[in-house]
């Protein structure tokens, strides 16, 4: 497939189905560098296995998703392996910091999976934290902040790697008003100051208020709501 | 709510007198306001002038004349404009978005995208306001948090209508 001009990320005619439920029906996708798109939608319609696909987790069983100008089908595990690594960032609903060490250890796990020195990549993990407003809390473990602290911490390792994409998946879900924005705030702050794309998964509307534009899924089927107006 | 563009709409499935007209208003979008036979009269003599309907039949009976209606044309564009068009984000929209809803079930147009074009709209307000609140003041995050709940209380209604269009399909083609 030719990605859109300019685009960072593509896919075109994105096939998934689990058994016999079809997940995605011929689903496409653009997002620019520096863009925030809220993929919005229904439950179960497809909207986190869009993500899945894009971010390289699930294989889909026919279309094409274009990475800076390169097929992801086309690529190696290891490359793939290594993209989610270092130039993708992932920010979940739940459970996502390893609740044995320490924030700051959670934030530079990444860089350490990348083999930078300890040292080195907590350094790099404080400036972040102190960023996301929550490197008072670099001594403790995940068990001992609140959800919203919990959240930025998590947001703070999405980033440290300086991806070029960010998947964020129902990241403000488990918040409360005033916590889910400040984490949007500082979340599409800072992708966008580092001219990342962001891929914001929600069903909010106040969340996809911090976005550029928005796509809409319904039974596996996306549509651009841009391109639409 | 568009009183013009809704009785264009429910000539769509074929041609009506007035009084039929007024009466399938009623029965569809005036559950607490239904329709005065004048508002029908002068509604379908501008209709008329504009060209959006033309006189399908005159009946002569023991009363006057009882004109039938039928869209032209011209009438189905405008409806069809007027049902792509998102409303401008606003208080107490729902009747008007209900009513361009059943129209398009009833005129098998496809009403998710009324409601995807709608919901656009009220996104595009909401970006606006968040991003007017980053920038504000308290006062002004106040303000605009006023303002989006409200949006975001339109945003539900519109969900939850989205989830309801089968059924609503069935209730209003029986």
């Amino acid at each position: 497939m030719t990605a859109p001009a300019g685009s960072l990320l593509a896919a075109e005619n994105l096939r998934k189905a689990y058994g016999p439920t079809m997940a995605l029906d011929g689903a496409e996708f653009s997002i620019h560098p520096g863009e925030v798109v809220a993929v919005m939608g229904p439950s179960g319609s497809g909207k986190s296995t869009l993500l899945h696909c894009l971010a390289g987790i699930v294989t889909p069983d026919s279309g094409s998703i274009v990475y800076d100008g390169q097929e992801l089908a086309t690529m190696s595990d290891a490359r793939r392996s290594a993209l989610r690594r270092s130039e993708f960032g992932f920010v979940f609903q739940f459970g996502q910091l390893v609740p044995e060490l320490t924030c700051v250890e959670n934030v530079a796990l990444p860089l350490r999976l990348n083999g930078t020195p300890r040292k080195q990549a907590e350094r790099t993990a404080l400036a972040w934290m102190e960023r996301l407003e929550v490197d008072d809390l670099r001594k403790k473990r995940p068990g001992e902040v609140s959800g919203g602290q919990g959240q930025r911490v998590a947001v703070a390792r999405s980033l440290v790697t300086s991806p070029r994409v960010v998947f964020a998946d129902e990241p403000t879900g488990a918040l409360d008003s005033l916590n889910g924005e400040r984490v949007m705030e500082l979340l599409t702050e800072a992708a966008r100051s580092a001219n990342a794309a962001v891929v914001l998964v929600t069903h909010e509307a106040r969340v996809a208020a911090y976005s550029d534009r928005e796509i809409v899924v319904r039974d596996g089927k996306s549509r651009d709501m841009e391109r639409v107006i | 709510m568009s009183i013009g563009h809704t009785l264009l709409g429910l000539l769509e499935s074929g041609p009506r007198h007035g009084y039929d007209l007024k009466r399938a208003f009623d029965e569809k979008f005036g559950h607490d306001r239904p329709l005065h036979y004048g508002q029908v009269y002068s509604t379908m003599s501008r209709l008329l002038k504009n060209g959006l309907v033309e006189v399908d039949g005159i009946e002569a009976g023991g009363g006057p004349e009882r004109k039938r209606y039928a869209i032209t044309d011209a009438g189905i564009t405008d409806v069809a404009r007027w049902l792509a068009t998102p409303e401008k984000p606003e208080p107490y929209l729902q009747s008007t978005l209900y009513t361009k809803v059943v129209l398009a079930l009833l005129t098998h147009r496809d009403a998710a995208d009324i409601l995807d074009t709608q919901r656009s709209e009220h996104l595009r307000s909401m970006r606006i306001l968040t991003d007017r609140k980053r920038r504000g003041d308290l006062a002004d995050q106040l303000i605009c948090d006023h303002a989006l709940f409200h949006l975001e209380a339109d945003l539900r209604w519109l969900e939850l209508t989205a989830a309801r269009l089968d059924k609503l399909r069935e209730v209003v083609t029986a």
